[in-house]
């Protein structure tokens, strides 16, 4: 086991954050942000856009959120520039938390409304077909990530159905869409990276698996085994609970 | 023979929901007249001579036409109207219902002026043949209920498009400074009628877009946008920094605004011609309403005449008279304190009433109060998008409440706010104390709430006798 030290820092390259940030997606940075610092240590943010090249042996963690439609076809582009330095990434261990549009391009494939296919980064072995009417609502799922039986919580809003190929799902739906109406998987997740729909944002009511993203991204750049020292999660677990009521379930 | 009966039905129906105390009865009767007489608009508004005024927007809609309704009957209208919120077909429908109790011949110069939900425009647009469109701003809102912001955009152009081949001249009076509404409006064609409004007044600028921008890319070349300034989340003076695709000329415009958190004066540009407008209304969103009603006052006259010095100031008068709409700005005494009412369901939307706030003398008492019914979007992600720093920063005191306080109290931790002046209180009543009880003497509690807490808020106001029912308001 690992110490963490004052020192250390996550480099995140975060893409395309000025188009892929239609529900809330810098909540997920600044959970990343305040849970590194509230350790004292740091995250340092690089931003990519259209038009840059990414370097992947220079980030331990990387985040892609969702955006509308016209956004995501243009990102999508432009992804089959960075799709081999995400994949290098991947490979060589470091984090990655792709979230609603951000797992559609993920995939493989992903098919739109009007019939179109875009070519996605290919990091998750999934393909995602537009289907006509949205999965919307609040939605819980129980992962093995970290521990036995996780619940995580959040909402989600998607037109894409999306079906995994030889990939875990991220979790197991207790209440909601999930990935495609069907078959109860949700998300997607290899090695250190994970691919779901669930935003509201994810990592404020889901500490567990900022944690978890943190963690490996220590990891990859620092080596070892890292545990995170524990932080005062009572508001985290008081929002939480009352989400799970949103689909029923006790508080 | 249906459709004779049918009013007074509905009529039946609107007065026993009223007296069970349901819903004040506002739009149940406008459900059963469309069911029983789904005609019924398109009847009802081809008996007004003068036609009717749509207003529609994500924000500002509800205010606008409280304006437009003051300035019309200024200039000699006589106007119906829909209560404020029952802003969909049934609403509509509910409203012209009082036309039809009248047999006699309407007065010369009746006018329709109604407040539109965005997705329920098209409806509307297709049965009241509306001789004036106002399209104020698309933002984000909502996205559980309405996907994505270009699902809206395309029903506005489908309704445009039905619009222009109606019968009779349409003219439509759109926000120039909103990129995606004023191309929407330019790929319609050169034939339609358009009156552009817009913010010329680049002091009142922001340093930069909001992180909340539904703008960023041409709709024509994809390349990016520019706003120089702008003004109110994607609002600006904008132009594509590739093609010529730009801002349209402005036929009226906020030639300065600045606002306190009490009222602001705003001196515009009509044409040739300039009004001054002292309202009560505060903030720059108010300004943008103030042009917009000038716009749709003159596309309404201008059937009797081309539009003159005297009808001008006569709507400048009129606009400053009107009163903020409940929740919009309304202000409430209690004791030695007040409240400011402003409420905001979309990361625009408070971002400007937090602006509007932090226009009075610091420090600043808050009352932030966030729902997840249906009115408000079952999703509160949204909360995340809000720039509320700035606000945390002058806050002596920030009291939260609500279905979803839980969320919010997270958004305050994550943004690094002192954590010991941020309070959770569940229920709304006793958050109400809380906060007026840390607030000194004369203070103002600026109260934010989404739209079911704002009404969860006017029940207790009610109840402690300090607002009247608000049913009751006209
Ligand atoms: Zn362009």
């Amino acid at each position: 086991m690992n110490p963490t030290l004052p020192s250390h820092t996550v480099r995140l390259c975060h893409l395309y954050p000025e188009r892929m940030n239609i529900y809330a997606d810098r909540g997920n940075i600044a959970v990343f942000a305040n849970r590194l610092k509230w350790r004292g240590m740091s995250l340092e943010i690089r931003e990519f856009t259209l038009g840059d090249s990414v370097d992947p042996s220079d980030h331990d963690l990387y985040y892609l959120g969702g955006g509308q439609d016209r956004d995501q076809d243009l990102v999508a582009g432009d992804l089959a520039h960075k799709a081999d330095a995400l994949r290098a990434g991947a490979d060589d261990g470091a984090a990655q938390l792709y979230v609603c549009g951000g797992i559609q391009l993920a995939g493989h494939r992903y098919q739109t409304a009007s019939g179109e296919s875009l070519a996605g980064v290919g990091v998750l072995d999934l393909e995602t077909v537009a289907g006509s009417t949205r999965l919307v609502g609040d939605i819980a799922i129980s992962t093995d990530l970290c521990g036995p039986s996780v619940e995580v919580v959040g909402y989600e809003n998607h037109a894409g159905r999306t079906h995994l190929g030889d990939v875990s799902p991220f979790g197991q739906v207790i209440s909601g869409h999930g990935n495609n109406d069907a078959d109860k998987t949700e998300g997607a997740t290899r090695d250190r990276v994970i691919g779901t729909y669930l935003h509201g944002p994810l990592l404020p009511k889901n500490p567990q698996i900022a944690d978890l993203l943190l963690s490996w991204a220590l990891e990859h750049r620092y080596g070892g085994r890292v545990e995170l020292a524990p932080l005062d999660d009572t508001l985290e677990k008081s929002a939480h609970a009352v989400a799970r009521t949103r689909v029923g379930l006790d508080r | 023979m249906l459709a004779a009966v049918a009013p007074t039905v509905a009529r039946a129906v609107g007065s026993l929901s009223r007296r069970l105390g349901r819903g004040g009865g506002t739009t149940l009767p406008g459900v059963v007249l469309l069911r029983l007489d789904p005609d019924a608009i398109e009847r009802s508004a081809g008996r007004l001579d003068a036609g009717s005024v749509v207003i529609s927007a994500t924000n500002g809609k509800t205010t606008t036409t409280r304006l437009v309704v003051d300035a019309a009957k200024a200039l000699g209208y006589s106007v119906t109207t829909n209560r404020a919120g029952s802003n969909l077909e049934r609403g509509v429908a509910a409203a012209l219902l009082d036309l039809g109790r009248r047999r006699a011949e309407l007065p010369v110069g009746s006018l329709g002026v109604f407040e539109v939900d965005e997705a329920a425009l098209d409806a509307v647009v297709s049965k009241a043949h509306p001789r004036v469109i106002v399209l104020m701003n698309l933002f984000r809102d909502q996205l559980d209920r309405f996907g994505e912001l270009e699902t809206l955009l395309e029903r506005w152009r489908q309704m445009l498009t039905n619009a222009r081949a109606q019968p009779g001249p349409v003219t439509v009076v759109a926000n120039a400074d909103d990129p995606n509404l004023a191309e929407l409006v330019r790929s319609i064609g050169n034939d339609i009628d358009v009156i552009w409004f817009g913010c010329n007044d680049a002091t009142v600028g922001l340093d930069a877009v909001a992180h909340a921008s539904d703008a960023t890319t041409c709709r024509r070349c994809d390349h990016p946008i520019r706003h120089d300034p702008a003004y109110l989340g994607h609002l600006g003076a904008w132009a594509c920094t590739n093609c010529e695709a730009q801002r349209p000329p402005l036929d009226i415009e906020i030639v300065s605004a600045s606002s306190t958190a009490t009222g602001q004066t705003v001196k515009v540009r009509a044409g040739e011609q300039h009004i001054v407008v002292a309202t009560p209304l505060a903030g720059l969103h108010n300004a943008y309403n103030i042009v917009a009603a000038v716009g749709a006052a003159l596309a309404v006259d201008k059937r009797r005449g081309p539009a003159d010095g005297t009808s001008l100031s006569t709507v400048a008068t009129a606009l400053g008279r009107t009163q903020p709409a409940f929740g919009r700005g309304e202000r409430v005494a209690i004791g030695t304190r007040e409240l400011s009412i402003l409420l905001a369901k979309n990361p625009t939307g408070v971002n400007q009433n937090i602006r509007t706030v932090l226009a009075a003398p610091d420090p600043v008492h808050i009352l932030a109060m966030l729902n997840d019914r249906t009115a408000d979007g079952r999703d509160v992600s949204w909360v995340w998008d809000v720039d509320w720093e700035p606000l945390i920063e002058r806050a002596q005191r920030l009291t939260l409440t609500g279905d979803r306080a839980g969320d919010l109290a997270l958004r305050m931790k994550y943004a690094s706010a002192d954590m010991s002046r941020v309070v959770v209180v569940d229920e709304a009543d006793a958050a109400l104390d809380d906060a007026l009880g840390k607030a000194p003497d004369n203070a103002t509690v600026h109260v934010l709430p989404t739209y079911t807490a704002m009404l969860d808020l006017r029940t207790i106001l009610t109840g402690r006798g300090l607002v009247a029912d608000q049913w009751d308001e006209t």
